[in-house]
């Protein structure tokens, strides 16, 4: 069963923290289809947080199809997140490799690459939500 | 959404002058875990005074799970509140305290508090005045969530405790939380606790509310702004600037608003829960810092 941890410097918000988790367990195998996850008082008595972050986070799983609630028993993993994506990992890495030449010619330094990068993803993400 | 608490311009006065608590309209949801937060003398302790009926108000109205705070035990027994540095009785032991409780409360449930004395690993014939800050605490609380409260009120409980004992306090608070749903009320200087355990916030300073909602709205509602120095900063209609701070390249603010920042010359932060509090904690003496940098806020 996986096993919650909080980082209180890394700025994500608790119920996050808990769904990147579940996340990274499943891409890393850790977790598989039929696992049960915690139960809300599990985590709560474990980590001393609010219980509704950890409904929260559920909640979220649940609404991405990683996970279902069975009333009364618990919540349990539905899908594996065997990484589909990876096949398109080679091309993006080359695209980025380039354009880190790009950048490089053009005298920007690795913490500028860095924040350049930071920056953009950011502003990106915020063009999403808006 | 039921309300626990609801005040309206609540106020209390010591003495002829000294207002503790003034002009102060809240409501607190039902279901939440409340952080109280503000410097000290803001009039936390106060405000859960009123709410318990120690002290009457001076002007305004309080009403708690729809009744008058201090009317009947009825109303009373539907209350828990442990007290600033969690007072016991030193001279009694637990298992006398365990009794006093049972004598006193209606709703008491003494196989609850009994299992739960057990479980924290106390003594119950030891003296209550023997007891570690972090024991003495887990009764104080054992004492509060025993009567079966739907609102529970605690006045910096976790102040004087190590770490270990504070995550214990806490955690057995958050299991009350997710076994019964009872309503807290917490009030803290610990923010990193808050950070975990609350999601709604009041601050309170100088005697006034300065901000109250649920954590996550209020999160995705405030940015830290930081660009090149500019005394007059021209900002989208619904935001207003919080905090401001300068040095003679930059600025950076503070700002709340509901809408995304897409000015380029702004770089545009999250804030977590310390920044949050500290800007409105703060806010009182920055706007008279501000008017004499000279800073004007175009709306």
């Amino acid at each position: 069963m996986i096993e919650f941890r909080l980082d209180s410097t890394s700025g994500v918000s608790p119920y996050l923290q808990l769904v990147h988790q579940v996340r990274q367990a499943l891409r890393l195998g850790m977790l598989e289809e039929g696992d049960q996850l915690p139960t809300v008082k599990e985590v709560v008595a474990r980590l001393a947080i609010n219980p509704n972050t950890v409904l929260k986070a559920y909640r979220e799983l649940e609404h991405e199809g990683l996970a279902s609630a069975r009333p009364g028993v618990g919540t349990f993993i539905t899908r594996t997140l065997s990484d589909a994506s990876l096949a398109a990992h080679g091309p993006l890495r080359r695209e980025m490799s380039r354009w880190l030449v790009k950048a490089r010619q053009a005298g920007l330094d690795d913490e500028s690459i860095e924040a350049l990068f930071r920056d953009t993803f950011r502003s990106a993400s915020a063009e999403d939500v808006a | 959404m039921s309300v626990a608490v609801t005040t309206d311009g609540l106020g209390k006065r010591y003495g002829r002058r000294r207002w503790a608590l003034s002009d102060c309209s809240l409501e607190v949801p039902s279901g939440h875990v409340v952080g109280l937060v503000g410097p000290n003398g803001a009039g936390k302790t106060t405000l859960l005074n009123l709410a318990v009926g120690l002290l009457s108000a001076t002007t305004g109205t309080i009403s708690v799970l729809g009744g008058n705070p201090s009317d009947r035990p009825e109303q009373l027994a539907r209350v828990g509140f442990v007290a600033q540095d969690t007072p016991t009785y030193s001279h009694l032991s637990v298992a006398d305290h365990l009794h006093l409780g049972a004598r006193l409360n209606p709703g008491w449930d003494a196989h609850w508090a009994a299992k739960r004395i057990a479980e924290t690993g106390v003594d119950p014939t030891q003296k209550a005045g023997q007891l570690s800050g972090g024991q003495r605490a887990q009764l104080a609380l054992t004492l509060a969530l025993a009567k079966r409260p739907e609102l529970l009120l605690l006045d910096e409980p976790v102040a004087g405790l190590d770490p270990l004992a504070r995550r214990e306090f806490l955690q057995t608070l958050m299991i009350a939380v997710a076994d019964d749903g009872v309503t807290v009320v917490l009030s803290s200087h610990l923010v990193a606790d808050l950070e975990r355990v609350s999601d709604y916030l009041i601050v309170l300073a100088a005697a006034h509310v300065e901000l109250a909602g649920e954590v996550e709205h209020l999160l995705a509602t405030h940015r830290r702004l930081v660009g090149p120095r500019r005394d007059s900063v021209s900002l989208p209609g619904d935001c207003r600037v919080i905090d401001a701070s300068h040095t003679d390249r930059q600025t950076t603010l503070l700002v709340r608003t509901d809408t995304p920042i897409h000015d380029p010359a702004w770089i545009v932060e999250d804030i977590d829960l310390e920044d949050l509090v500290l800007a409105y904690m703060g806010q009182t003496s920055n706007v008279e810092r501000n008017r004499r940098s000279g800073l004007r806020v175009q709306p």
